[in-house]
């Protein structure tokens, strides 16, 4: 069971992670198509989902933790402030319809460079697990 | 080997997250370039053609040397890189195949970017191509991923 979770929730990672690459390129002055912006929605609010319920299930299934453990609870306010950084991020970027650039404004790109930061630091949490 | 994931030294920190985020930046490089070269079929879109072959050659290739550099490192610290255990052997096949063909794409894209570069139009053979590769190389990461959770033995 522990493995399948494991999967899973680092799969959702995965999902978050590219979307998170995705609209790294939009910003970076990529081309933004109507699919693409899609596909990195899809991906966002997937691994977003699956992260969150998939790593409580985690913290539930193991003896080793426990829900208020500090880095856990670090996670989930680095996961909620991701999840609000996205949503800014992902209002600014539209497509205009024909495969071509945006203009995207600072305040979007700096949602979306927060995201990044948010979702790096979730990682760090992750991996140290400080106080575990 | 899954107490081993629960509780690690702190030492061991810095190889897995360099290679858990080179492995993410990889995956997410390729997704981005899969979805453009789908979307540049249609719409013949030099754009998005660009896009993806630019996400492979900033996103991808970085995204591999990282995730590869932590995977060797990650590896020595556990006394893992002699390992014959079934799933460190579908990790680095996975890692080697991946590879190949990534560099396979790389150099088609070259010549795509190169060709655009000059005036022409991207070849929608070589777009074709590269997007049978890049989501190949996804799925063999998905199995990696799965190798790498579950363990395998």
């Amino acid at each position: 069971m522990y493995h399948a979770l494991l999967f899973f929730h680092l799969l959702a990672a995965f999902f978050l992670a590219a979307g998170i690459v995705i609209y790294s390129g939009f910003v970076l002055g990529g081309p933004v198509s109507r699919a693409t912006r899609t596909i990195a929605e899809i991906l966002w609010g997937v691994g977003g989902l699956g992260t969150l319920v998939l790593g409580i299930w985690l913290a539930l299934n193991r003896p080793e933790y426990e829900l208020w453990d500090g880095w856990i609870i670090a996670a989930l306010v680095l996961w909620v402030l991701a999840t609000g950084s996205g949503a800014q991020a992902s209002r600014g970027v539209q497509p205009v319809g024909d495969d071509t650039a945006v203009a995207i404004d600072r305040r979007t790109m700096f949602a979306h460079w927060m995201r990044v930061l948010w979702f790096t630091l979730l990682l760090v949490m992750m991996v140290w697990k400080p106080g575990a | 080997m899954s107490l081993v994931a629960l509780i690690r030294p702190d030492s061991w920190g810095l190889p897995l997250f360099l290679h858990i985020a080179g492995a993410m930046v990889l995956v997410g490089a390729l997704t981005l370039s899969s979805v453009s070269l789908i979307g540049a079929w249609r719409t013949a879109s030099p754009a998005l053609t660009r896009l993806a072959y630019m996400s492979l050659f900033y996103g991808a290739l970085p995204g591999y040397i990282v995730f590869r550099i932590g995977a060797e490192w990650i590896a020595d610290k556990e006394g893992l890189a002699d390992s014959d255990l079934t799933w460190i052997g579908i990790g680095y096949g996975v890692s080697d195949i991946g590879a190949l063909l990534l560099i396979i794409s790389l150099v088609i894209g070259g010549i795509s970017i190169r060709r655009m570069n000059r005036g022409g139009l991207a070849s929608p053979i070589a777009a074709r191509i590269v997007t049978g590769l890049v989501s190949l190389v996804l799925v063999a990461y998905l199995v990696a991923v799965w190798a790498m959770t579950t363990k395998p033995t």
